[in-house]
């Protein structure tokens, strides 16, 4: 919303400056974006007095002038052709910025044509307050010389733009802005009542409203005999200062009850006019409206229609058909309320929007309709004379909002303020409302332009508002007594140090966006139309992503793209598997790009046991008991079929995947090469229980050495060496404490098909030193428990 | 005993002179082996008379240990020198370079974990929520009238329409798991909510999602000036230096009375530094949680009260390590992370520090 500094001055009397009013609406909530002061922009140029303008002795189109100037006599050469002696002018001095030219003169006087000239005489185009290019400002001889030229031309008047919130559509109008500021102090609200204009004649034309909800009330009255043509210069001006075009002193005064009193109203020209004028719905009908654009009504929306057509969309634009134009000598104005939602939803629908639009889808003050309709009438009255007939009102105006009872200890409960009654009072009387005081509560009541006060709390912000938010005690929150439970949760601790654990590993954290596209989510097993976007911001971010992997994969072909090989990244975030609230899981996924790294000491490059060996180091920082995970195949189509894993605890409590991603998939996301990659579930994996006490308890261990055998089993290429492992683990649990698999071998010496599987076994005496004859028997047992499970001892 | 004296030149000689481990062994063995001219001289000593052997015992006995000790100390510096030999060959140069990689935390992840521990001083714990959320949980409850403008698709992410015509959205803000919190627990409630939040919205400053951290206080007692000091306190550890701050009221539909916190900063340079300076600039909004709200939570407004706040992570991020651009904050740029991430040694605590 934007008004100047003289419109504000005309409803608040202050003397308050610039900077005092824009702190002072800042403080009480309208927060102000930009103050723009047009004289700033011209404050090098000053007025100035051609005394003498001789034709240049070399060039027919340009005059050398002599020029009275603030810095003394001047010679200025000058092409305009109405340059001439005893001109009152806007000068420009050497050096100043030309706005208009977008450049600035020679900080020296320049020769033009042999002839030396010092500055420049402008022209409105030049400055940008105009649009004269026939010449040179042809200014009012009553300007001194040497008066600034922003004072001249009355131009010293700051435009205030602020952001108006969506519960204060009175915002909209200058007076109420007027009036909120008065209430913090800054002047006196001034704004004169509005006066009701006789009508001499009875209204000619019938109106009604057909539509009680979409338009509760609507008012008119016709005026007739009025001359329409250009609108005085102070309101062409005060139009043009806020952006607004003038266009013809009826749509002007239109124009300006809608930024004055945030009342936008209608005129028509009668002669238009068929029958009896209506709000009513639409009813399929087309017509053109003020944006030379053709609506079609349906009958949600709310039109103003004759007997023989929709003439506009009611509060949000009238059609073309009836409006005024200069012949326009008997109008009709229109001062109706209409419904925001009804005028939300059809601005919404047909993509349409005007300052009539945002009053009314916010809310316009119903206890300004007949007012808005006098005053309209007066300013008519006034600029374009005629005639004024009764005022006729079709439906009802709606009822003023509903008294609060407040109680006021309310205030200082809510807000901490202590404030006496006398001055909460004082600041609701000065914004409007009627305060009856009694005990233990008051009648407040609401003035009809503040319907968004419903309750006490309202009314406390209006008290803290005013009085000043600043002013307020900062008070910090009292500490709670007594020992605390950690506040974070399990989850929360897990997931924290998997991400350190990862980042330990040499993998850089990511965050990536939520959303993929469909076609991605298809190729990791998502892409459920449930969670389709239906206004995606574009189609490559229309999906709830099934995988954290994508983004990472796209991210790290993106620095490969960029001669950034070897990407090593991670993310801990949500995956989506159903739009319900536990259809959201956190995971931490994590990729390698199989880019080999050159080095002195031999080139690395990750593979499948570099993810599982990520995986393996943030389930273990979760706390997960890795040394006893069972490894499957993930079930997952994007992992390679071969060259993947997945530790579980079981086949329904999955910890986490990991392996090779499948190149067809790759191919398909555009990523080149081979990456590796891991996805955790952190929801999964267990929590230690929790223990009466922190104590470890006493530590047990046997001075007795342990007793390493190594032994070599044949099994068959397909034997998972986990299998064996756990098979030797199992042989005596007692005795062996450790079973590290040391060697895998094929060739030469193993038959085709099979592999061998060299074990080392540590086996811990817990009460005596072993005999031969137990390690015997311990051996025994293991190759019984290989066996079991085909593998053979190799050598037998 | 001319003869002992001789051995014992000849033996000293030969000791000196050796140049090696393996010569030194072979004098060793000529003088004191069990063939050895010292040895042999020993076993002589049966046949002596008494006289002869109480001079010739301790003589020989004299020359035996001595020429040990000698032998001893020569094959010592005979070691000592070999040692040095073979290390002389034993060189490697220690200016190759050798791999140490450790990756980063991402600066976002940072903030959030320094404003929980922030937060967590002050009593407050970490709830989180769904992403994805019915109108109720995001709007209605929050008290949004039908037809607010953050209703519309223009603002808000919504899911294809379920099989009753229903639109899930995208959390607009984390204001919902407010609602979620108070109607599964009895208060006195304080907690932050971070998380990850989504609009339509896309530009320079803006990206379709972000992150926020939500907090929320009831009881029966907190007021807007507890609001104030709770915000205060926050803003001053988190940006770690003292920040003066400015309150303006403001509307926000789920609170009432509804603010925005303002901090002074100045630009120097390119940089922004935050507490000083001549200038204001908006950082959250807040409130005394609206009495719609209290009530759609099934709470008794007479009763229970408090306040409630919102600020953007990803921005707090941005002011506090200086980075410039919003967007390169979801590109997952392996130069970007590894200058703005974070050592995963470094812990956010208010006893050794934040950052």
């Amino acid at each position: 919303m934007k008004f100047t500094l003289s419109w504000l001055k005309e409803y608040l009397n202050t003397d308050a400056t610039i900077d005092e009013i824009v702190e002072a609406m800042t403080l009480a909530g309208l927060e102000v974006e930009e103050v723009e002061n047009p004289a700033e922009k011209l404050s090098a140029f000053s007025i100035a007095k051609v005394i003498s303008a001789e034709k240049h002795p070399d060039a027919d189109r340009l005059k050398v002038c002599q020029v009275e100037t603030r810095d003394g006599m001047l010679q200025i050469v000058c092409g305009a052709p109405n340059a001439r002696a005893g001109m009152t002018v806007a000068f420009a001095p050497l050096g100043a910025y030309i706005p208009g030219l977008d450049f600035s003169l020679d900080k020296k006087p320049r020769k033009i044509r042999g002839v030396e000239s010092s500055g420049m005489m402008c022209s409105s185009r030049e400055l940008e307050i105009g649009d004269d290019h026939d010449g040179i400002m042809d200014l009012d001889d009553s300007f001194e010389m040497g008066m600034p030229l922003a004072d001249a031309l009355d131009m010293n008047d700051p435009v205030i733009d602020f952001e108006v919130t969506p519960n204060r559509p009175d915002w909209l109008g200058v007076d109420n802005i007027a009036r909120d500021l008065a209430a913090t102090g800054l002047g006196q609200w001034i704004t004169p009542k509005v006066k009701p204009v006789q009508g001499s004649f009875p209204c000619p034309i019938e109106i009604e409203t057909d539509a009680p909800d979409a338009c509760p009330v609507f008012a008119g009255r016709v005026i007739r005999g009025v001359k329409n043509g250009p609108s005085p210069e102070w309101l062409q001006r005060r139009l043009k200062a806020i952006g607004l075009r003038p266009i013809s002193t009826l749509v002007d005064i239109t124009n300006l009850l809608t930024y004055d009193r945030a009342r936008p109203l209608h005129v028509y020209d009668i002669s238009k006019l068929n029958g009896t004028l209506r709000a009513r719905l639409g009813k399929g009908e087309t017509f053109q409206a003020l944006d030379d654009k053709e609506y079609s009504c349906t009958n949600d929306m709310c039109v103003i229609a004759d007997d023989a057509r929709v003439l506009g969309l009611g509060g949000i634009m009238g059609g073309t058909y009836s409006g005024v134009s200069e012949q326009t000598t008997d109008v009709l104005i229109e001062c109706a309320y209409f419904d925001p939602l009804t005028t939300r939803k059809t601005a919404k629908k047909l993509g349409i929007n005007s300052d009539a639009k945002y009053r009314f889808e916010r809310g316009v003050d119903t206890g300004f309709v007949i007012g808005g309709l006098e005053m309209a009438t007066q300013l008519v009255l006034d600029m374009c004379g005629g005639e004024a007939s009764d005022v006729t009102i079709a439906g009802a105006v709606p009822e003023n909002p509903a008294p609060i009872e407040f109680d006021p200890k309310l205030n200082k409960r809510l807000t901490g303020f202590d404030l006496s009654d006398v001055e909460m009072v004082s600041i609701l009387e000065a914004l409007g409302f009627g305060v009856k005081t009694a005990s233990p509560t008051w009648t407040v009541t609401v003035p009809s332009h503040r319907r968004d006060c419903t309750m006490g709390a309202d009314l406390v912000e209006e008290i803290a508002r005013i009085h000043g938010l600043h002013d307020m005690v900062a008070e910090s929150l009292p500490v709670t007594g007594g020992r605390r439970e950690p506040l974070a949760t399990d989850l929360q601790n897990k997931i924290r140090k998997a991400r350190r654990a990862l980042a330990h590993q040499g993998l850089s954290e990511t965050v990536t966006w939520s959303f993929v596209s469909q076609d991605h989510a298809k190729l990791f097993d998502g892409g459920d139309e449930s969670l389709v976007l239906d206004n995606p911001i574009s189609s490559e971010l229309g999906c709830m992503r099934p995988s954290a992997l994508i983004h990472l994969l796209l991210a790290g072909q993106r620095s490969a793209d960029k001669g950034y090989p070897g990407a090593a990244l991670f993310e801990a975030g949500p995956t989506y598997q159903s739009p319900k609230p536990d259809g959201q899981s956190p995971t931490i996924a994590g990729i390698r790009r199989v880019e080999t790294v050159r080095d002195w000491q031999g080139g690395t490059a990750p593979d499948a046991f570099t993810a599982k060996a990520d995986a393996i180091a943030a389930l273990a920082a979760m706390g997960a008991k890795v040394d006893n995970l069972q490894v499957a195949k993930p079930s997952g189509s994007y992992w390679h079929p071969g060259r993947s894993g997945r530790l579980q605890m079981g086949p329904k409590n999955i910890l986490a995947d990991f392996g090779e991603l499948h190149p067809g998939v790759l191919k398909k996301l555009g990523i080149e090469g081979r990456v590796v990659a891991f996805e955790i579930w952190p929801d999964n994996v267990p929590s230690g229980r929790k223990k009466a006490t922190k104590s470890k308890g006493a530590l047990s261990i046997s001075d007795l050495m342990p007793v390493h055998r190594d032994f070599a089993f044949i099994v068959s290429e397909d034997t998972p060496a986990d299998k064996l492992l756990r098979a030797v683990k199992g042989a005596d649990k007692a005795l062996i404490s450790d079973v590290t698999l040391f060697d895998v071998y094929q060739g030469k010496g193993v038959e085709d098909g099979h592999k061998s599987l060299a074990l080392d076994v540590t086996l811990s005496p817990k009460t005596e030193t072993l005999t031969d004859k137990d390690i015997e028997a311990v051996s025994t047992k293991i190759i019984a428990q290989a066996a079991k499970m085909g593998a053979v001892l190799r050598g037998l | 005993m001319a003869n002992i004296e001789t051995l014992k030149t000849k033996y000293i000689g030969e000791i000196e002179a050796a140049l090696d481990l393996a010569a030194l062994d072979a004098v060793r063995v000529a003088a004191l082996g069990k063939k050895g001219e010292v040895s042999l001289q020993m076993r002589t000593l049966g046949k002596m008379s008494v006289e002869e052997k109480k001079v010739m015992g301790p003589a020989l006995n004299g020359l035996k240990n001595e020429l040990a000790a000698l032998v001893e100390a020569r094959k010592t510096v005979l070691e000592g020198e070999a040692l040095n030999a073979a290390l002389a060959s034993e060189t490697l140069d220690m200016s190759l370079p050798v791999c140490v990689k450790t990756g980063t935390l991402h600066p976002v992840m940072q903030v959030m974990e320094e404003m929980a521990v922030i937060f967590a001083d002050q009593g407050f714990s970490v709830a989180e929520g769904p992403d994805i959320e019915d109108d109720f949980h995001n709007f209605t409850a929050l008290n949004f009238p039908p037809g607010h403008p953050a209703r519309d698709m223009h603002d808000t992410f919504f899911l294809k329409p379920d099989e009753n015509g229903e639109k899930m959205v995208l959390r607009t803000h984390t204001s919902p798991v407010q609602i979620r919190t108070m109607m599964s627990q009895k208060p006195p409630i304080r907690i932050i909510v971070p998380g990850r939040t989504y609009r339509c919205d896309s530009d320079q400053t803006h990206t379709p999602m972000f992150h926020q951290v939500e907090g929320l206080v009831i009881d029966k007692t907190t007021h807007m000036g507890h609001l104030k000091g709770c915000l205060m306190d926050f803003v001053s550890a988190f940006f770690e230096t003292d920040v003066e701050t400015r309150f303006r009221p403001h509307h926000f539909p789920f609170t009432e009375p509804s603010a925005e916190m303002d901090v002074r900063y100045e630009r120097v340079g390119d940089e922004i530094r935050i507490g000083q300076g001549d200038q204001w600039m908006e950082i959250l909004g807040c409130g005394m949680v609206h009495p719609n709200v209290l009530i759609n939570c099934g709470l008794d407004p007479d009763e229970y009260q408090g306040f409630a706040f919102g600020m953007g992570v990803d921005r707090l991020a941005m002011l506090k390590y200086g980075m410039p651009d919003l967007r390169d904050m979801f590109a997952g740029d392996g130069r970007w992370l590894g200058h703005y991430g974070f050592s995963p040694l470094l812990q956010a605590n208010l006893a050794t520090g934040l950052s």
